[in-house]
C-alpha cells in the first residue's frame, strides 16, 4: 500500500481498519542469492538499495531479534557530514544527500530534520582546527559556516558563552546536518526493501558460517540451515562474534555506550550542538525531550547497559553548556554496543572468503551512515568491488597503513 | 561496577582506567614481521565472555591489575596484581 494524502482519507473514513502490515513475517526459504546478517539500519537499507539499484530481490535479512531492537533504535539521532578526511567527507556527503531525498524514495516519514549541527569551540587553537575542517568541507562541496561567539549565541541564546573554564569562542555550523526519527528509518527501510521481494526474518539467530573451500555456502540459524550465493555481515556490536564464525579476527572492540531522554519541553534547543572542551552532544526531539549523550564507558561490553560514572559526567557537560537545565529531570537512559574500531573509522569490503563481505566497525557515527552504507556495501556485495565511495574503508588498511584516522590519536578503540 | 583491588577492597569503577586486554603479545623485536605487528597493535580478540584485561587503580593504590570479567554480564570473575599474576601480562612489561 503506497502512503498518501488519499489513502490517509480513506482509511480516515473506513474506521482505520483496511491497514496493512507494514512488511510480511515469511518463513525462511531452504536458499537465496545474498543473505544479510542483521536487520538493523545498515543490514535493510543494504537489501533495499540490493533491490532497487542491482535488481537483485532474491535476498533475506536475517535478524536475531525485531526489526529497530538494536543500535538502529538506541542512537541519538544525529545526521550529518562534516568530517576532514579525503576517506570520510565524500562518502558521508553521500549519505546526507541520500538522506534528503529519503522519505521521498521510500515513501515513508522520516521525520527527516535538517535542523543544523554546531560543533562549539573555546579556544584559538581550536578555531584554528575548526576553520581547516569547514574549509575541508566545502572544498568537497559540502557546506559548512564558521561562526563567532556573537552569532553562536544568537543561534542558541541560553549557552553559558561566559564559562570561567571553558568559555565559548565560536562554532562550526553545518546547517544541513539535524535529526532523523531512527525507528522510522528502520522501519521505512524494512518496509521499502519488503514490497520489493526481500524477505525480513525476525528472531533468526546466526549460529555458524558454512564454508567449504574458502567460499561460504550457508548459514546455520536457529531456524535452520539457510544456503547462500553470498552473505553480507552487517552486525555492528557483535562484528567479532560473526567474523570468529568464519575465522577471522577484527581491530574492533565491542564497548558500550549510554544515551538519555529528558521529560519533554518546550521548544528550547534548535539545533543538535555539541561541546568542544569534553564528548557531549544534544538536541531536543519533536516530541520535547532532550536527547544527549557522551563518552562510551571505555571497558570491553556487550551488556547493552553502562555504569553510573558516565551518568555522571554526561550531566555535569550539559550543565556546562546550559545551567538552565539543572532542574530538567530525565526520564529514560540506554547503552547500545559500539564496534569500536582502531583509527574511528568504518570496514565496507570483500573478505578473504570468497562471497563473505564485511561492514563493521560504525563505533558512534553509524547511524547517520546508514543510507551510504547500505547503498555502498549493495555495490560491494553486488560487484564483487568496492565502489569508490567505500574504497578507502577496506579491511587490510590496518596492515598495509592506510588508516582513517580524523584524529590523529594511534591505535585505541575510542575514536569516532 | 566495582572492581576488587586485592589491596584496597572493592572499589567503585571510577577509580581505575581500563587498558584493554592482557592477553596480546608484543612481538620480541622489531624485525618482526608486518603481520606480527599488525596483530598485536590492530587485532583483538574481543570475547563474549570471559576477558582478561588490565586495569589501574589510577585513584587509589596505582597498582596495575588483572581483572578477569565477564563482558555479557560485567560480573567480576577474580582479580590479582599484574606483578604477581600467574599469566604476566605483556602490555605492561611494554609500556
Amino acid at each position: 500500500m503506497r502512503y498518501s494524502l488519499a489513502a490517509l482519507l480513506k482509511n480516515a473514513l473506513s474506521g482505520n481498519a483496511h491497514w496493512t502490515p507494514v512488511w510480511r513475517e515469511p518463513e525462511p526459504k531452504p536458499a537465496y542469492d545474498t543473505i544479510i546478517i542483521g536487520g538493523g539500519g545498515h543490514g535493510l537499507a543494504t537489501a533495499y538499495y540490493l533491490a532497487k539499484e542491482h535488481g537483485i530481490t532474491d535476498v533475506a535479512v536475517l535478524e536475531k531479534s525485531y526489526i529497530g531492537s538494536g543500535n538502529v533504535g538506541r542512537n541519538t539521532t544525529i545526521i550529518r557530514s562534516n568530517y576532514l578526511l579525503p576517506g570520510n567527507t565524500p562518502f558521508y556527503e553521500w549519505s546526507l544527500k541520500l538522506w534528503e531525498g529519503l522519505e521521498q524514495d521510500l515513501n515513508y516519514n522520516a521525520m527527516v530534520s535538517q535542523r543544523g549541527v554546531l560543533n562549539l569551540f573555546h579556544s584559538d587553537g581550536q578555531r584554528d582546527a575548526f576553520a581547516r575542517r569547514g574549509n575541508a568541507m566545502r572544498l568537497n562541496g559540502v557546506d559548512a559556516e564558521l561562526l563567532n561567539r556573537e552569532q553562536v549565541q544568537r543561534l542558541q541564546p541560553l549557552l553559558d558563552v561566559d564559562n570561567a573554564r571553558f568559555p565559548i569562542k565560536g562554532g562550526l555550523l553545518q546547517r544541513r546536518g539535524g535529526t532523523v526519527r531512527h525507528d522510522a528509518v528502520a522501519w521505512g527501510y524494512a518496509r521499502a526493501a519488503d514490497q520489493r521481494g526481500v524477505d525480513i526474518i525476525q528472531n533468526c539467530e546466526v549460529t555458524g558460517l558454512r564454508i567449504e573451500s574458502g567460499k561460504v555456502v550457508a548459514v546455520e540459524t536457529t531456524r535452520g540451515t539457510i544456503k547462500a550465493r553470498r552473505v553480507g555481515i552487517a552486525v555492528a556490536g557483535s562484528s567479532s562474534r560473526l567474523a570468529a564464525m568464519a575465522g577471522m579476527r577484527l581491530p574492533i572492540e565491542s564497548h558500550v555506550l549510554q544515551a538519555f531522554v529528558s521529560e519533554g519541553i518546550k521548544p528550547l534547543i534548535d539545533q543538535v550542538v555539541t561541546f568542544g572542551a569534553a564528548h557531549f552532544y544534544i538536541s531536543q526531539s519533536d516530541k520535547g525531550g532532550l536527547v544527549f549523550g557522551g563518552d562510551i564507558d571505555g571497558y570491553n561490553s556487550y551488556a547493552q547497559r553502562g555504569s553510573l560514572p558516565v551518568v555522571e559526567d554526561v550531566m555535569s557537560c550539559s550543565l556546562a553548556l546550559f545551567p538552565s537545565l539543572s532542574r530538567v529531570r530525565y526520564l529514560r537512559q540506554w547503552g547500545g554496543i559500539m564496534d569500536m574500531s582502531m583509527d574511528g573509522s568504518p570496514i565496507i569490503d570483500r573478505t578473504p572468503i570468497g562471497g563473505l563481505f564485511l561492514n563493521a566497525g560504525w563505533c558512534y557515527g553509524g547511524f547517520k551512515a546508514t543510507p551510504a552504507s547500505g547503498w555502498c556495501f549493495a555495490h560491494t556485495i553486488a560487484t564483487g568491488t568496492p565502489h569508490q565511495l567505500n574504497a578507502a574503508y577496506r579491511l587490510d588498511r590496518f596492515a598495509t597503513g592506510h588508516l582513517i584516522d580524523e584524529s590523529g590519536h594511534g591505535a585505541v578503540p575510542n575514536l569516532h | 561496577m566495582r572492581l576488587p583491588c586485592p589491596y584496597c577492597g572493592p572499589r567503585g569503577s571510577d577509580e581505575f582506567v581500563y587498558l584493554g586486554s592482557a592477553d596480546p603479545v608484543r612481538p620480541a623485536s622489531h624485525d618482526a614481521p608486518t603481520e606480527a605487528w599488525t596483530d598485536y597493535i590492530f587485532l583483538r580478540d574481543n570475547p563474549f565472555g570471559a576477558n582478561r584485561e588490565l586495569w589501574h587503580h589510577t585513584y587509589g593504590c596505582r597498582a596495575w591489575l588483572i581483572v578477569t570479567r565477564d563482558t555479557r554480564t560485567h560480573e567480576v570473575l577474580g582479580a590479582e596484581t599484574a606483578r604477581t599474576a600467574t599469566a604476566p601480562p605483556t602490555q605492561v612489561a611494554a609500556q
